[in-house]
């Protein structure tokens, strides 16, 4: 029942033209920073050269290259996830899914599922201009899969806020508006974590701060550290707005 | 082998037995908004393959209750079952029995008729081999056949309409309801509705809020009417029509609700069957001005003041006289 929320979740992505555009742009903007980095590289090869140990083409062009997606995000999940939840409630169609037999929950993973099959399909097709140097350069494969996951990790935290957002209005634009505003107030604070000259003295609050920092988390896979409390505390943020969206169905029903 | 499905329903031998035959049964629902009760103490039994009326005047819960019946709102008290299956307990079994069009059909608009269709089946887990014989009845029954690739948003008010009977029935549910299946609906699709609603009486159990007398009179098989969160009417059109045809009926409302449901013998009246907790059917032995001996009667066993309607003919006349309009506010000179 997930799947079949889901799959029409996705396919409304692409039955209006706002998916085509940002898939659109997201590819020209890539592409561009792509070629800057490599072209960069390219020039700097006779330096390299006279290296013992010189840095090769992952960190030098695809990990650049791929960091920018996640900022892109940030732009991109608010606009996509907007009127998932908002927009059946403007048009009244919510109904139609809660009085079938099936669950808030599910609907919930079913639009979330939809939001982040989307976001993958983006870092795919990313992903695939740093993977095309293969032929003529070795890539660090470990180092890239870590980056990606940490991409996709922070393309579900995000999915999971924006989510949230859209439950809480019936105005796709507001939807937008509060995510977006939601997931710069994340990026400071964990910005004002790294700021402070001894995090450790704050105790739990400050794993609990490291939770709702994603960015902060993603940093660590992007050096290439499969750290798994960085993993943990992404998925833990996802599972927390995805309840809170469920929460927020269900206090519909229940104050109407 | 979905109509087979839901004949092997109607044939099953618990039918002949009590509360579990009802199709829908609800019991002391109730609902506030802040302070105010929208909805105050409803019971309602639909047996299978009644059609009930769900009349009331605009603000008097009717949409309310059907969204505490359909489970999109949880009811501060009482309880909702379908085919014998708690709404709150088992939200999901109970559900699948339920076929709702709220009063804002909820269509797709970018997609089309079979599309829409198609996803409202799997959200009812229909089988995907029996899924476009669903489809098919679905756009037959409800005259949509020829508009099946059009885009909803294309479609005019009617056809909308239609669609959204179609999405509720498409899975041969026990209960059927229809928050105003035609507001707003041509004459002629008014009576397209109509006869479609007769044929779903047939064989499944409906429940039709309505603004139209008329479409009480030409559908329904039971009339219930809300006044201000209260019901005030519950009985079967049939009934109703045989007492309004014999001038010794009359309609009594008690200011208390009276300890009894059947009148003490020996008296020169015997009540007939109560309508509502207020309302009772009263046969008087004689067409007679009766209402001082009543009036008498009632005062001396301590059951208060009440009130006599006048001889009450049609349905019309039955909706003014219980949901009389809130008294004006005095303007002072």
């Amino acid at each position: 029942m997930i799947l079949t929320i889901a799959s029409k979740d996705f396919k409304a992505f692409f039955n209006s033209p706002l998916a085509w555009v940002l898939l659109c742009f997201i590819q020209l903007i890539e592409s561009f920073n792509f070629l800057k980095h490599l072209d960069e590289f390219l020039q700097l090869q006779p330096q390299f050269i006279q290296m013992t140990n010189p840095p090769g083409a992952t960190v030098w062009v695809a990990v650049p290259a791929l960091t920018t997606t996640a900022a892109l995000f940030l732009f991109v999940v608010p606009l996509l996830a907007m009127r998932l939840i908002a927009e059946e409630r403007a048009h009244h169609t919510l109904c139609l899914l809660t009085s079938a037999p099936i669950r808030l929950t599910d609907i919930v993973l079913g639009k979330f599922l939809a939001l982040i099959g989307f976001l993958l399909i983006a870092l795919a097709l990313v992903a695939l201009m740093p993977l095309s140097l293969f032929a003529n350069t070795p890539l660090d494969y470990p180092f890239l899969a870590c980056l990606l996951l940490g991409l996709a990790l922070l393309a579900a935290a995000f999915s999971a806020l924006c989510l949230y957002a859209s439950s809480l209005t019936k105005t796709p634009i507001i939807a937008a508006i509060s995510s977006l505003g939601g997931l710069f107030l994340l990026l400071l604070f964990g910005d004002h974590l790294s700021e402070r000259p001894n995090p450790d003295s704050l105790g739990w609050l400050s794993n609990l701060i490291q939770v709702f920092s994603p960015v902060k988390n993603f940093e660590v896979l992007h050096q290439g550290l499969l750290d798994s409390y960085a993993v943990v505390c992404l998925l833990l943020l996802t599972i927390f707005f995805l309840i809170l969206t469920i929460r927020t169905l269900e206090s519909q029903r229940l104050k109407g | 082998m979905i109509a087979l499905n839901a004949f092997e329903k109607l044939a099953t031998p618990s039918e002949a037995s009590a509360v579990n035959c009802l199709a829908l049964h609800a019991q002391g629902l109730s609902r506030r908004y802040g302070k105010h009760w929208a909805v105050k103490n409803v019971d309602i039994c639909l047996p299978q393959r009644q059609v009930l009326g769900f009349l009331g005047p605009n603000g008097a819960g009717k949409t309310t209750t059907l969204q505490m019946l359909t489970g999109n709102l949880a009811p501060h008290s009482g309880s909702v079952s379908l085919c014998g299956v708690d709404l709150i307990r088992a939200p999901q079994k109970a559900k699948s029995h339920l076929g709702y069009l709220p009063e804002i059909a909820p269509l797709y608009k970018e997609l089309r008729v079979t599309e829409y269709l198609r996803w409202v089946a799997r959200l009812h887990r229909i089988p995907r081999a029996l899924e476009a014989h669903a489809i098919d009845q679905a756009l037959e029954r409800c005259k949509l056949t020829t508009v099946s690739t059009t885009l909803i948003a294309h479609l005019s008010k009617g056809f909308q309409q239609r669609v959204g009977i179609a999405q509720a029935i498409i899975h041969e549910p026990d209960v059927i309801i229809l928050d105003e299946p035609t507001v707003g609906l041509d004459p002629n699709q008014i009576r397209d509705i109509r006869t479609l609603i007769r044929e779903l009486g047939q064989t499944h159990s409906l429940i039709i809020s309505t603004h139209l007398l008329s479409e009480v009179e030409a559908v329904c098989d039971a009339v219930l009417i809300m006044h201000q969160g209260d019901m005030v009417f519950n009985d079967t059109l049939e009934r109703f029509n045989q007492n309004a045809l014999n001038p010794c009926y009359r309609l009594v409302r008690f200011e208390k609700i009276p300890p009894f449901t059947e009148l003490p013998q020996g008296l020169p009246f015997k009540t007939l069957y109560c309508v509502a907790p207020h309302l009772f059917y009263v046969s008087f032995l004689e067409a007679i001005e009766p209402q001082t001996h009543f009036t008498q009667w009632a005062l001396e066993s301590g059951l208060g003041p009440i009130h006599l309607y006048p001889e009450i003919k049609t349905l019309e006349a039955l909706f003014s006289a219980l949901t009389p309009p809130p008294p004006e506010p005095r303007v002072s000179p």
